[in-house]
């Protein structure tokens, strides 16, 4: 394999601590080494900024769900489809692009892997066909655990051992990465119409509170010892006054130690935490809680959390939150999809558009930004659109100027239709703080790479971990002061190292990389109960066989697997 | 000693049906008996050992017989035909794994082809309702643990999907369902009186073509307005009356078929029938599926969906950008308008289940059909490529009528030196990228 | 004097049909299976045909020769109904309305008696249309 240098660039590299000092990265078979020969390939990176290849910890890319929004949103290809220069085939779509166009804009904006947030267990196959089509950049799926039959059950007993044996049973079958819940005990409420709201609803039939399964499910990650802690969306999403039910949901990790090999320091990742900091009693007094929330995150040091920036665009929104879309459904009379998934789960998807003339997607706008701009340590709050749902993610550089740049964000704000309205509502005018590229390498890549437990190999530019190299058009000394010069050098990377090979080069994709697929095989002590009970549930109320349900090899031709060993536990 | 292979894939109807056991000769060649599959599924295995199977391509003669000749040599026909033709109707796709329609996929972009499945004159009309308002559904396993009211549409399982009855909709126990049937009512609306219709609580015959009225007299009804006397040859009570019943239910589902999606309104058909389903959750818990009929064509659909962003009709002519449009890019209307220049049809059989005016069309074009089996399309083609039956003779992904995936299992053999269709379509898109490689045919 | 009716046509699967495909195109099983048009007893007395006679099948397309069945699954007087199959699809027309969908169920067709006239195979009846056929 090929050697490389890159020289002459500003490096940004938190696992380091290298804050825009000029230093030589070196690149050997696939990998950052100290030293190469003197025949490496020489890449000039002066005046340009480097860092690690980003991680996304969130987003919807690949699955049934996503793709039920792609076709039946034929006029999503409208606003951009079509062939970039590069090597690259069909590209199509801007919310929910296709998997060719996910996979080459994310090489395109500098990132090398992506988490797919929501994985149902019994469609684990598609997911994994479509994360096997998806060009360039290594991926994992979550499988959604937190209406889970099997789960609600044992968890129902205090049953941690079985929950965690179930859990393992269930990654191995699905190729998953780690524990995600999503409106837990809602979206089984919502099999018979109904909901859960607050943490502690009981779960119609199961009889169990929400509150109980996530501290349940937490105990069974660390049990198990995860890479990646209980990954969450909370229970009433999106609706004002939630901030309230979001906090007794962060306070769940209170005391929770978290324990695994991976130097993974949080027990609870929440995700975009921007649709749970709402307050006001309706849309027409709803104010950003932002405050309240950050307030408490910043002082809870085992939760990580992501923002889900709303982009001001027209999106797909799309989750396991079934009740949730069927109520967005029922506020803008969009077209509505949903699918419950037997024992496991559900989904909803319904377009939207986050219009700036509406003051209530403006002050979504302004506590996005909030988040990120509040929290104290960059290494636990990392940037997302919870793609496609507040926006594509092919806006984070546009995500970026706003967080980077205090005149860009707030051009923006003030030139609002209610401005006024909207600043009254919100923080965002009052708050001066910009990011800096340090913190931008902390919130998009060290930080979520020690997040998913990926840190000796992700996030840093380390000698021994993957030469996974971003090299932007920025020169750290003068920094682009109006937002568009900003958004092209972070949406077109001057170049993208994948494992050591280049895959874009000036803004176009050159190479497709070999990626690869992360799931997690977690050994646990031989469980006869949970076997018994996996048996059962198939013979009697699954409707494909125990032996269809594996998701087969082939589906991950090129798969990394991160064991833990439980057995001891 | 003979075998068996359990929890086979039957590779027939949309039902995907993935508890058949099937028995083999000791040498793996011969298929030998079959369990669990309905009379359709057993046949469609036991077609596998019928004598007189063509086992190698044919190709068209002057004097209209057909000659075989080697794999290699109606490969390269077939990549000088897709590489010359400008536009070229891909059609097909419903009996072969997702795998394979990939590497089609890959064909069609380099050729400018035109992707098209059977949904086309089958679910179309519903994938066209569902990108007008959406669709609120679920998977067969929640319909059989809680489904307590069932409504056929348009639809007959008891012919078309012979199993889906006993597996998920009318006679399974479930979780929440632990009185089966009894625990049920079963509804099913039809222009005629079928044998589905024979298994239901209430028939509701509806005059055929007037499925739009009737949707919307259920609409109005479970809003409370008032009805006229009757409506597509429905009395008005029997409507209110079943409305009332369905509200009363905790979980009710309509299956549809192509009662709907093939008579006058087409997809205004289905989409009321989504509208009706969505209405109904302002009541009780409801949700809608298509009855998908052939084998894999939702799978066709998840993977262009994924690649390109449309479930059907995906025309990938201009190189650069994939368009979509009914009417227009849907491979009927496309042979009715003499509008592409050659054929090349796998996995299914339009010259059987295409209008005549279509096929007349196609017969003009440079034709090339890749198919188990000898049928009525291979005998209007220029060149028959045989190859292995996909899920009996090799395995590969196929998607349920819920979209949920399985990948089918190869129970025996394929004949001496046949190959798959992920065989055959590396072959031709290697040949595609030496001739184009070359500047052309 | 043979009489002429006009029903109105549906085409649909039944269980025959399937099977009879997956026996083979060429297979007696599909060919019993679709050659056929269920028409409702009524009908049968209009046309002044026996049950199990061949008639002529005429849509705005094209003609097709079948046999007249009395069916299980019952229809209403007016309908009849031949399961899909290329010989269903000599008469369907194939106007889409810009659906991509034709018309394959509810369009008119005169039905009369053929009795002498013979039913063509499954890959004739295509054959014939498509003109590929040497006398
Ligand atoms: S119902 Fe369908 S899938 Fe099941 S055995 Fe019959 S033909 Fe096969
Ligand atoms: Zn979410
Ligand atoms: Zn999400």
């Amino acid at each position: 394999m090929s050697e490389y240098i890159i020289k002459n660039g500003h490096v940004f590299d938190p696992v380091q601590g290298i804050k825009g000092d000029k230093k030589d990265i070196a690149v050997k078979d696939g990998k950052i080494v100290e030293k190469v020969s003197s025949s490496a390939k020489v890449i000039d990176a002066k005046d340009k900024t480097v860092m690690a290849g980003a991680l996304e910890v969130h987003a919807h890319v690949a699955g049934p769900k996503v793709n039920a929004g792609r076709w039946y949103r034929p006029e999503d290809k409208h606003f951009d489809s079509h062939k970039k220069p590069g090597i690259t085939r069909i590209e199509g779509g801007k919310s929910i692009p296709t998997v060719f166009k996910t996979g080459y804009e994310y090489a395109r904006m500098g990132f090398t892997f992506a988490m797919e947030a929501a994985m149902p267990p019994l469609y684990a196959r598609h997911v994994h066909e479509e994360i096997h089509d998806t060009p360039i950049i290594d991926e994992a799926a979550l499988p959604v655990l937190g209406n889970n039959w099997f789960i609600m059950e044992y968890l129902k007993n205090n049953e941690v051992e079985n929950t965690a044996a179930y859990i393992s049973w269930l990654m191995r079958q699905t190729k998953g990465y780690g524990v995600k819940v999503v409106n837990p005990g809602g979206t089984e409420a919502w099999a018979w119409g109904l909901n859960c709201l607050t943490i502690h609803d009981p779960v119609p039939y199961f009889d169990i509170t929400p509150a109980e399964i996530m501290t349940g499910l937490m105990t069974a990650n660390e049990y198990l010892g995860l890479p990646h802690s209980m990954h969450v969306h909370q229970n009433d999403l999106g609706n004002p006054g939630n901030y309230k039910t979001t906090i007794e949901t962060l306070q769940l990790a209170e005391g929770v130690k978290p324990k695994n090999t991976f130097g993974r320091e949080q027990v609870m990742h929440s995700t975009h935490l921007q649709f749970h900091s709402y307050k006001g009693t309706n849309w027409g007094d709803f104010e950003s809680a932002a405050k309240e929330v950050m307030d408490y995150v910043n002082k809870q040091k085992n939760i990580t959390i992501d923002t889900g920036n709303v982009t001001l665009d027209e999106t797909t929104t799309m989750t396991a939150d079934g009740p949730f879309e069927h109520h967005l459904h029922g506020l803008n009379h969009l077209k509505w999809f949903n699918v419950d998934v037997e024992l496991e789960t559900a989904a909803g998807v319904v377009p939207y558009i986050y219009d700036p003339n509406i003051s209530v997607c403006a002050k979504q706008w302004c506590i996005g930004l909030e988040i990120a701009l509040m929290a104290k340590d960059p290494m636990r709050c990392f940037i997302t659109t919870d793609h496609p749902n507040a926006g594509p993610f092919t806006r984070y550089p546009r995500v970026y100027s706003w967080l980077m740049s205090k005149k860009v964000r707030d051009e923006r704000l003030n030139t609002f239709k209610n401005a006024d309205k909207v600043i009254g509502a919100t923080y965002l005018a009052n708050i001066d703080r910009e990011i800096t590229l340090y913190e931008l390498a902390q919130m998009t890549r060290a930080g979520p790479a020690k997040c998913l437990g990926l840190m000796k190999d992700y996030g840093g530019l380390k000698a021994g971990m993957n030469a996974d190299i971003a090299i932007y058009d920025i020169n750290p000394d003068k920094f682009p002061s109006d937002g568009p010069a900003i958004e092209k050098a972070f949406g077109n990377a001057a170049y993208l190292f994948k494992d050591g090979r280049i895959c874009v080069e000036g803004g176009k994709v050159v190479d497709m990389g070999q990626k690869k697929t992360f799931w997690v095989d977690a050994k646990v002590p031989e469980n006869k109960q949970v076997m018994h009970d996996v048996r059962e549930k198939f013979l009697r109320y699954y409707s494909v066989n125990e032996n269809n349900y594996p998701v087969p090899e082939s589906y991950a031709p090129h798969q990394h697997i991160i064991t833990v060993d439980a057995t001891k536990a | 000693m003979p075998k068996d292979v359990t929890d086979v894939i039957c590779p027939f109807c949309g039902t995907l049906c993935d508890d058949v056991v099937v028995t083999v000769s000791d040498d793996n060649k011969t298929i030998l008996s079959v369990k669990n599959a309905c009379a359709i599924g057993a046949e469609k295995f036991n077609h596998q050992r019928l004598p007189g199977r063509v086992k190698r391509p044919r190709m068209r003669q002057p004097d209209g017989t057909y000659k075989e000749v080697s794999y290699d040599e109606a490969i390269d026909w077939t990549a000088k035909m897709l590489v010359k033709s400008r536009k070229t109707l891909m059609y097909g796709w419903a009996s072969t794994s997702c795998q394979a329609m990939s590497i089609g996929h890959e064909i069609a972009e380099k050729v400018g082809g035109i992707v098209d499945n059977c949904a086309t004159v089958c679910h179309g009309s519903s994938l066209i309702a569902i990108e007008d308002v959406g669709v609120p559904s679920c998977t067969l396993g929640e319909v059989k643990n809680r489904a307590d009211r069932v409504i056929f549409w348009g639809c007959n399982p008891a012919h078309a999907h012979p199993r889906h009855m006993s597996r998920y909709s009318i006679f399974p126990r479930g979780f929440f369902t632990v009185k089966g049937h009894k625990g049920r009512k079963i509804y099913c609306v039809d222009c005629r009186y079928t044998d589905t219709a024979k298994c239901a609580d209430t028939f509701i015959q509806v005059q055929q073509g007037f499925d739009y009225e009737l949707l919307d007299a259920f609409r109005t009804a479970a809003r409370g307005e008032a009805l006229p006397d009757t409506v597509g040859g429905v009395p008005k009570e029997k409507i209110y009356e079943v409305v009332e019943e369905l509200k009363g239910g905790r979980f009710g589902i309509i299956f549809f078929g192509m009662g709907l999606t093939h008579t006058m309104g087409r997809n205004h058909n289905i989409d009321e029938a989504i509208c009706l389903t969505r209405d109904m959750n302002d009541f009780t818990k409801f949700v809608i599926m298509a009855m998908r009929g052939h084998w894999n064509v939702t799978g066709s659909g998840q993977v262009l969906g994924w690649q390109y962003g449309f479930p059907y009709a995906v025309d990938l002519s201009r190189r650069d950008q994939a368009r979509h449009q009914t009417g227009e890019t849907t491979s009927v209307d496309l042979l009715n308008r003499n509008e592409v220049e050659a054929c090349f049809y796998i996995a299914t059989d339009p010259g059987a289940h295409f209008p005549i005016n279509a096929m007349i069309s196609s017969s003009k074009k440079p034709t090339v059909t890749i198919d188990p089996h000898i049928n009525c399309t291979t005998e209007i083609s220029d060149v028959h490529i045989p190859v292995a039956m996909v899920g009996v003779e090799v395995g590969g992904c196929a998607y349920r009528m819920d979209n949920v995936p399985i990948e089918t299992r190869k129970v025996v053999e394929p004949p001496e030196g046949m190959l798959t269709d992920e065989e055959v379509l590396t072959k031709i898109n290697n040949r595609v990228d030496e001739l184009l490689a070359k500047g052309g045919a | 004097m043979a009489n002429k009716i006009t029903l109105n046509l549906i085409t649909c699967r039944t269980i025959q049909q399937g099977v009879g495909m997956e026996a083979g195109k060429t297979s007696k099983k599909y060919f019993d299976a679709c050659t056929i048009i269920h028409m409702h007893p009524e009908d049968f007395k209009k046309l002044g045909a026996w049950k199990n006679t061949n008639v002529k099948v005429t849509s705005s397309v094209g003609s097709v020769i079948v046999k007249a069945v009395e069916t299980r699954e019952d229809l209403v007087p007016g309908l009849a109904h031949i399961p899909m199959g290329p010989w269903a699809n000599r008469i369907v027309p194939a106007y889409t309305f810009s659906t991509g969908e034709p018309c394959f169920k509810g369009f008119p067709v005169d039905v009369e008696v053929a009795t002498n006239e013979r039913i063509m195979g499954a890959i004739e009846v295509v054959q014939d249309a498509c003109g590929l056929i040497r006398k």
